[in-house]
């Protein structure tokens, strides 16, 4: 089975996001980069249906030079191929980035042959497009459902089982393979990168390729923080003292029966 | 010309989130002077056309296909009425089904979408605020399209009814679908749970780090259960396997609404909180005064939760 993940280079925020004074970019000094936990689970699945099934896990991401860094941490566990779209920049809008996307996918199918998963993250952790994924899985005529928390294969290998978490329980599809999920975190748990697999993303071959796709209709013009509403917090006392004042707002809220 | 909300339903009944883009859709629609109209995907969604007349839409478009939702079908039967509608913008909510279905017709159709807005400004070309970062930042957008197509962030506004008792004018559309759009309809179902959930709980009572194990929920467990609520958690509690995934409030988690939140050992770190601000009212039970879970919230106990949790309940 062959088994392509795309990632995309996010700053790692801690419990504050800031934003630089142009409010064209989230301030990313002295913060690490990483990608969305929805890929980091994304890539667990790719190595996890390699090795039940064998094949090959491959990364896909498109950005700028340093985000060969997310390449070699999908090396890290257990990925073995690796491919880099460098445009210079993490501000291509969705339609161009799906573009892009679609046509590295076009190329490394052309020369190592079709994938017969492909997955993205449910959306990306900074601008949350939710789109990107259903973009470059129409533009390859594969079947896409987003927001998969749960996956099997049949035991022909023809089709995908995926499962969508809902209020009360699951959604199942049955997608002919080769097809795309978006996935949610929680579908796996990551592992940590072992020493052999810090070894094998010292030694990755990451392939760079270019992109001229047009851009599409979608411009960023400024970030800000959304204002908040900021309420005098009531304290309703210290320790176990404090349970009468509870009871009485829960009864005040027509909680407590 | 109109404003065309895509109605999210499951076999014919209305999901609340679909209301909240009625209300989006109409302060769009108002900008420009418009009327709102609705489009209802499947036969099952026939019963739905007074729900959306209540709810501001004067004309209710229905394409009857058969089956269960697909988002590739549901996808291709808004790209294939586009043209014959040809509204000035379509809406729906930010949920998984509405923003995937928005970004399969936007692919099909060769044009923008942008996801998760909280605000438009409508004019020649649409000035959008959207969120980034599951809701801790604000992006401003310009937006360049023939037909622009947006979703408004799930919670982002109240449902309002616009006119109680209205009736619209139903108008059916047969959509011819290719055969490929039906391999990802639903095939199935499993259901997990009959009772309240995350999602619809009225209290929800979360931990966090603070809980220090999954035993540490037992006394959360007791709270909810006494309350009639449901235990929620921080991501913190799910990377150590305390609770599992399905239980994880925030970002990359569950977005919850509740009267009431019950935080407890939890910071109130920015990934968190956005999952968490719909909330009516937030109690936080932490053993700093400094966290950030208290410096928001509404009410606040300072202690060791495990001595406070059990005298609430005890009453
Ligand atoms: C400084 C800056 C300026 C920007 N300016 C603009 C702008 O002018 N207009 C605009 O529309 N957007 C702008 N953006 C955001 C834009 O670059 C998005 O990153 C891009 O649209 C793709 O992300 P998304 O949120 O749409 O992805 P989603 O649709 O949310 O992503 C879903 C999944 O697709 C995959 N994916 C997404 N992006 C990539 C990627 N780059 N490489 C590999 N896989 C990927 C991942 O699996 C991801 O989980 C800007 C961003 C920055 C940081
Ligand atoms: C892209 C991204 C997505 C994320 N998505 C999510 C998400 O969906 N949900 C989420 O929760 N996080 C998410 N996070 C992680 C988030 O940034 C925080 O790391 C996490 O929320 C911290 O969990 P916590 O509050 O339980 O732990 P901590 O921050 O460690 O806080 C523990 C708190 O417990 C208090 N405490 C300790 N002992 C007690 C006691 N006995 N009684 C009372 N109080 C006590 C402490 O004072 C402290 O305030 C995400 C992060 C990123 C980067």
């Amino acid at each position: 089975m062959r088994v392509l993940v795309c990632v995309k280079r996010v700053p790692a925020p801690g419990a504050k996001i800031n934003i630089t004074d142009d409010g064209q970019a989230v301030d990313a000094t002295n913060l690490g980069h990483t990608m969305s936990p929805h890929e980091e689970c994304a890539l667990e699945l790719a190595v996890q249906l390699v090795e039940a099934h064998g094949g090959e896990s491959h990364v896909l991401t498109l950005g700028v030079a340093e985000a060969d860094e997310q390449c070699r941490w999908a090396a890290s566990i257990g990925v073995t191929k690796a491919t880099l779209v460098d445009v210079g920049t993490m501000g291509w809008d969705p339609q161009r980035t799906a573009t892009a996307l679609t046509d590295a996918i076009r190329s490394i199918e052309e020369a190592d042959g079709p994938f017969d998963v492909i997955i993205f993250g449910n959306e990306s952790a900074d601008t949350g497009g939710f789109q990107v994924g259903i973009r470059t899985a129409r533009a390859l005529d594969r079947p896409m459902v987003n927001a998969i928390k749960g996956v099997s294969i049949s035991d022909d290998g023809a089709t995908l089982e995926a499962q969508r978490e809902i209020d009360s329980g699951m959604e199942v599809y049955r997608l002919p393979m080769p097809c795309a999920i978006g996935v949610k975190e929680g579908i796996t748990w990551p592992r940590y990168p072992t020493m052999r697999g810090r070894l094998a993303s010292k030694k990755l071959a990451v392939d760079v390729a270019g992109s001229d796709a047009a851009p599409g209709g979608q411009t960023m013009v400024r970030l800000n923080r959304p204002e908040e509403t900021v309420s005098e917090t009531v304290i309703l006392g210290e320790g176990a003292a404090a349970a009468p004042a509870v009871v009485e707002l829960l009864k005040e809220l027509g909680l407590w029966s | 010309m109109s404003v065309l909300v895509v109605v999210e339903h499951d076999r014919g009944a209305m999901a609340d989130a679909s209301l909240e883009a009625f209300v989006f859709a109409r302060s769009i629609a108002d900008q420009l002077g418009e009327p709102v109209e609705a489009l209802l995907i499947g036969a099952d969604a026939a019963g739905l056309a007074d729900v959306c007349a209540a709810h501001g839409a004067v004309a209710v478009h229905h394409a009857p296909i058969a089956g269960d939702y697909g988002p590739e079908a549901y996808g291709m039967v808004i790209a294939s009425l586009a043209p014959v509608l040809s509204p000035s913008g379509i809406v729906a909510c930010g949920t998984d089904r509405g923003n995937e279905v928005l970004a399969h017709a936007a692919a099909e159709l060769d044009l923008p979408f942008v996801a998760n807005c909280v605000a438009v400004t409508a004019a020649d070309e649409w000035e959008l605020t959207r969120v980034q970062w599951g809701g801790s930042l604000n992006e401003e957008a310009r937006l360049t399209s023939t037909l622009p197509i947006v979703s408004v962030a799930h919670h982002a506004v109240d449902a309002e009814e616009a006119s109680a008792g209205a009736t619209a004018n139903v108008m059916e559309h047969i959509v011819e679908l290719p055969e490929w759009a039906s391999r990802s309809l639903i095939q199935d179902r499993v259901v997990l749970s009959e009772g309240l959930t995350l999602a619809t709980a009225p209290i929800v009572v979360g931990g966090g780090r603070g809980v220090g194990s999954a035993e540490g929920f037992d006394v959360l467990e007791a709270l909810a259960a006494k309350l009639g609520g449901v235990v929620g958690c921080s991501r913190a509690v799910t990377n150590n396997g305390w609770r599992p995934h399905s239980d994880q409030v925030g970002q990359t988690g569950t977005r919850i609404a509740p009267q009431l939140y019950i935080a407890c050992g939890i910071s109130g770190a920015i990934q968190h909180w956005v999952g968490a601000k719909a909330a009516k009212k937030i109690l936080a039970i932490n053993t700093d005064p400094a966290a950030n879970m208290v410096v928001k919230a509404d009410y606040a106990v300072i202690g060791d939760l495990f001595e406070v949790l059990p005298a609430i309940e005890q009453g």
